[in-house]
């Protein structure tokens, strides 16, 4: 077990979760995406997400996984680290020769982590209170879907499109140093490193600005 | 020049320390670093006070023993080079200077500006070596055939003089990058490669062992290091770690 305890098996479990965490976002804009050109795809699609038992069985439960153990391990390891150095620098001139975002992953990390919270209270909870607290499944309200409606009515407060810009800006920033470092710690650092590096930034912007034009596009439209 | 110093003293490890400030003038850009606090230190014994303790050795940048931190970076800063070979160029005239110890609770504070850095030498006697006779009867090195890119990336490794400015750059005070040079340059080898799964679990475990923070890829310990060691290493590392460990 002591090699599960070793600073490279926890730098590999997060480089892991981080991936699992990456493509789950491509999943989730895609969705997300289909309601910027058609309410009844948005409806179809969330209504299998939220109804198929193999995704709400299976595959929720191993996401929500994925996230705790993601945040409890950054947690963990930022505070030992942070124990690392006993006694601070007078100066301490990162910014010489590391980026502001790989310095600050705790950061956006913090910032990415209270946006799931307001996240889960807009949308997964009452989600859950409606089909296992009251056991509607049908995802109906007044005869119809009731998915598109809720999404346009979640976007109107400007304060909470405001929010969520502010959070993906965070999220593109973690992504930003999080995506090359996930593969960096797992030993990936050969001719195709320039490729990830590449990939990761395009990655890292076009992921979050996809949410953020959801949220512009339904506070916009409503 | 006139400068105004801001160096850390403490008179022994049990000591709190603090930050002193001292002024310096009439210094010459064509100093190195090191003859500049040599200047400071010889006023300060004229004046019967106590000189600044700092390390130094062979001051030609190749025995890593200077390890001052300047201004907010390892060696200063330059790059490419250590403290001794720090130029007072590279500073303007009323010009304030900080100048500390490494700073890692790995790395103690024995007095002033000068740290224990037997932590690294634990890690190496933990596994930085290969296990080979030298009664005299040892093998023509050249006999064994190696591909010409790993013999100059393990070259590229074995340029590390283990100054601990990847340590001290870092803000995790992560050792990886010079643990992962020393595994590096062996694992390279056909003569390293014969103990390369002990090296690397025996070398990561005194690391952790030693209290070192864990590397989050800032990529701080590269731009800072006086030998230029890649990160490439510590990718290296990690893969011949895993591959210890899972195989």
């Amino acid at each position: 077990m002591s090699v599960l305890s070793s600073s490279i098996a926890r730098k590999v479990a997060m480089a892991l979760s981080a991936l699992f965490l990456i493509i789950f976002l491509i999943i989730h804009l895609a969705v997300n995406l289909t309601s910027l050109f058609s309410a009844d795809v948005f409806n179809e699609a969330s209504h299998f997400m939220g109804t198929n038992p193999l995704i709400q069985f299976a595959m929720q439960p191993v996401l929500i996984f994925g996230v705790v153990f993601h945040f409890v391990m950054g947690f963990i390891l930022e505070l030992r680290n942070k124990g690392a150095r006993n006694v601070k620098y007078a100066k301490f001139n990162g910014a010489a020769s590391s980026s502001w975002a790989s310095r600050n992953m705790i950061i956006s990390g913090g910032v990415i982590l209270a946006f799931i919270v307001i996240h889960f209270l807009d949308f997964w909870i009452p989600e859950l209170n409606t089909k296992y607290v009251l056991g509607d499944m049908s995802g109906l309200h007044n005869g119809e879907f009731r998915y598109f409606e809720e999404l346009q009515h979640k976007f109107v407060p400007i304060w909470r499109v405001a929010a969520y810009i502010v959070a993906f800006v965070l999220l593109g920033l973690h992504l930003m140093h999080g995506f090359q470092s996930a593969f960096q710690s797992m030993g990936f650092n050969n001719k195709y490193s320039g490729c990830v590096k590449t990939f990761g930034k395009i990655y890292s912007v076009v992921i979050p600005l996809g949410f953020i034009i959801v949220a512009l596009f339904h506070h916009l439209n409503h | 020049m006139n400068l105004t110093l801001k160096i850390w003293r403490q008179k022994g490890p049990q000591d709190k320390g603090q930050m002193v400030e001292y002024k310096v003038t009439d210094i010459s850009e064509h100093m190195s670093f090191l003859e500049m606090m040599d200047i400071l230190n010889e006023s300060l014994v004229a004046k019967d006070e106590e000189p600044i303790a700092f390390d130094h050795d062979c001051r030609e940048g190749i025995c890593g023993m200077c390890s001052l931190h300047i201004n907010g970076e390892p060696h200063g800063p330059d790059r490419g080079i250590t403290t001794c070979q720090l130029h007072m160029r590279m500073f303007k005239d009323g010009d304030t200077i900080y100048i500390e110890p490494w700073r890692a609770k790995a790395f103690p504070v024995i007095k002033d500006l000068i740290v224990d850095r037997m932590a690294f030498e634990r890690i190496q006697q933990a596994g930085g070596y290969i296990s080979v006779n030298t009664s005299g009867n040892t093998q023509d090195a050249n006999a064994i055939p190696i591909p010409k890119k790993d013999a100059d990336l393990s070259m590229d490794a074995a340029a590390c003089i283990g100054c601990g400015a990847c340590v001290a750059s870092c803000k995790n005070s992560s050792a990886m990058l010079f643990v992962s040079a020393k595994v590096s340059q062996f694992a390279l080898l056909p003569q390293g490669k014969v103990e390369a799964a002990d090296r690397v679990r025996n070398m990561v475990k005194q690391m952790d062992e030693e209290g070192f923070g864990n590397c989050t890829n800032t990529g701080a310990c590269e731009v800072e290091c006086p030998k230029g060691i890649s990160l490439e290493n510590i990718a290296r590392m990690n893969r011949e770690y895993l591959k210890a460990s899972i195989i």
